[in-house]
């Protein structure tokens, strides 16, 4: 068992760990709760003085706040669905018996290691454009008119940006999990002639919904940060301005930091919410 | 498996994985492809898929015009130092926590990765105030310290969930036959550890390889790594498909072959253990 002795050793070994990611909470979050209370525009006077809640109520009552807000709800909810859904198919199909699956599994992941400015660009130019794009090209083959997507259906067009990027993660951990689905149990279900449907919603589904809850809170917490995604394709035009970029644009753009520091606190008590029900899901699973 | 698995069935599914496969793949594929044409062709219509004249003048011409060799050194030295400088502060923390636990090693684990939670843009201005005062400001090290502490929550779970696997009678039994502590490490656990160590910072080396919001804000020229040598393109110039697939596909090329070698890892590390 730990001696007294092991046990401060092992103090001392957690410690660097411990104060270097202490100090990258704290310094930082205190200085963006001391600016948000601050009229604070490095451009134009520096400091200006406290103003108590000013900032926090002038960033909600702004005119682009809803629509920053609306923009990330439906970012996240789009993304989260498709790739929730397609990955279910997905993981299910991948799990079945083939030829060559080890190769498919890795045509199915190589999007997840590309990077975000690389994809943003490839999917505007090579396949969005309303001109040169493949997807015009094949609107014009069926005799459709092209589409500009990202000024048109700028949102969609994020939305399948981001989706693409995501859909492997969301596979694989649920191809993960499907594999420890006792095949038994299914066989027998289809023994008993239950339908497909019956046995994916009776036995598959309920296997798979603790790594569904890992898959959507793990996500909503990357995809309520998305930011190259948007910066290298609409620039936060056509009403793809999410909070994110919203509270970007006040402090780097515009340079009024102690407006998009209440913005960047209303961001962290947002991402805290989510991340409680994760951490219960994983501290769980350390007891375990 | 009970029942054998009927071979229509199994070309009906292997047929249709495939498809799904290469259509997902599909955008990688086209970009490599494109990379080898020239503007005319990129841009051609219908498209064309091999049958066009291969070329490589877009690799030299975006290496010319970008000097991307500089960017890729970038990106090796901010990914990799900031992987190996937080395995070096990680390991022994995920040591200590797997082999001598105590009541509050849960809370630790908990809290570094809530900090992991914490919204890069929340904490932006305050990071970009400090860079400009210590003078880190698109320099290299100012980078591989932000990434190294970004990654580091994940870092110290990755290891944790792979030592928690050693099993502790063999640490003992070498206890047992006098090893000191530096011992028991060096030749004990390390050897047991490498394969762990390993998958932690192929994953991580990735993920800063790839993360495209502190090194598109905190660099501007000198320490611009590739994420921003892409964004470089994000102006439309004339023609310009072909050259920006030729910088795409040397953008990712490396990552992709290190991606194929940490799909196991991928879960374990994104999920924090949490599924495996």
């Amino acid at each position: 068992m730990a001696t007294q002795h092991s046990r401060s050793v092992a103090r001392l070994m957690m410690a660097p760990a411990v104060v270097l990611l202490l100090g990258w909470m704290l310094v930082p979050l205190t200085m963006t709760l001391y600016f948000s209370f601050k009229k604070y525009l490095p451009l134009r006077g520096g400091d200006l003085g406290w103003v108590g809640f000013d900032n926090y109520v002038r960033f909600v009552s702004s005119s682009s706040f809803w629509p920053a807000v609306q923009a990330t709800l439906v970012i996240v909810g789009g993304v989260l669905v498709i790739t929730v859904v397609l990955g279910i198919l997905l993981a299910m199909l991948l799990d079945q018996p083939m030829w060559g699956q080890g190769v498919v599994r890795i045509l199915v992941i190589a999007p997840f290691f590309v990077m975000p400015t690389v994809s943003a660009l490839v999917w505007k130019n090579m396949f969005m454009d309303p001109v040169n794009g493949l997807l015009a090209h094949l609107w014009r083959f069926f005799g459709a008119e092209p589409i500009s997507w990202l000024s048109e259906a700028s949102m969609t067009s994020i939305i399948m940006i981001v989706s693409w990027q995501w859909l492997p993660f969301a596979t694989l951990i649920l191809l993960t999990a499907i594999q420890s689905l006792d095949s038994e149990q299914l066989e027998a279900a289809e023994m008993d002639g239950a339908p497909v449907l019956k046995r994916f919603y009776h036995i598959v589904l309920p296997h798979l919904s603790r790594a569904i809850t890992i898959v959507i809170l793990i996500q909503t917490i990357f995809l309520l940060s998305i930011f190259a995604e948007i910066f290298v394709t609409t620039g936060g035009a056509f009403g793809t301005r999410t909070l994110t970029y919203l509270i970007f644009q006040r402090v780097l753009e515009s340079q009024n930091v102690g407006l998009g520091s209440a913005g960047g606190v209303y961001a962290i008590i947002l991402a805290n919410i989510v991340a409680i029900f994760l951490m219960r899901i994983v501290g769980k699973n350390l007891d375990a | 498996m009970a029942r054998a698995v009927t071979s229509r069935r199994k070309s009906l599914n292997t047929a249709l994985a495939w498809a799904v496969g290469l259509l997902i793949f599909f955008p990688i594929l086209w970009t490599i492809l494109t990379s080898f044409k020239t503007e005319a062709q990129a841009i051609a219509s219908p498209p064309l898929f091999l049958n066009f004249d291969w070329t490589l003048e877009n690799y030299a011409i975006v290496q010319e015009r970008s000097d991307y060799m500089r960017f890729l050194w970038n990106s090796v030295i901010i990914a990799g130092g900031s992987t190996i400088l937080g395995v070096i502060i990680a390991v022994p923390a995920a040591w200590a926590m797997a082999f001598v636990p105590s009541k509050r090693t849960k809370d630790i684990l908990l809290w570094m990765l809530s900090t992991k939670m914490l919204p890069a843009v929340g904490v932006l201005y305050p990071i970009y105030l400090l860079f400009i005062r210590l003078g880190l400001l698109d320099t290299r090290g100012g980078l591989v310290v932000v990434l190294m502490l970004i990654n580091l929550p994940i870092i110290v779970w990755m290891l944790y969930t792979y030592f928690r696997e050693i099993p502790g009678e063999i640490l003992e039994a070498a206890r047992m036959d006098g090893a000191t502590l530096k011992e028991e490490i060096l030749y004990v656990l390390t050897p047991m550890a490498v394969p762990g160590i390993a998958s932690t910072v192929l994953l991580n080396f990735i993920l800063a390889w790839n993360e495209a919001f502190w090194t598109l804000n905190l660099t501007a020229v000198d320490a611009a790594p590739l994420t921003a040598f892409i964004a470089s393109y994000s102006s439309p110039e004339g023609l310009f498909f072909a050259k920006l697939s030729a910088a795409s596909t040397m953008a990712i090329a490396p990552i992709l072959i290190l991606g194929w070698f940490s799909q196991k890892q991928l879960v374990r590390g994104l999920t924090f253990g949490a599924v495996k």
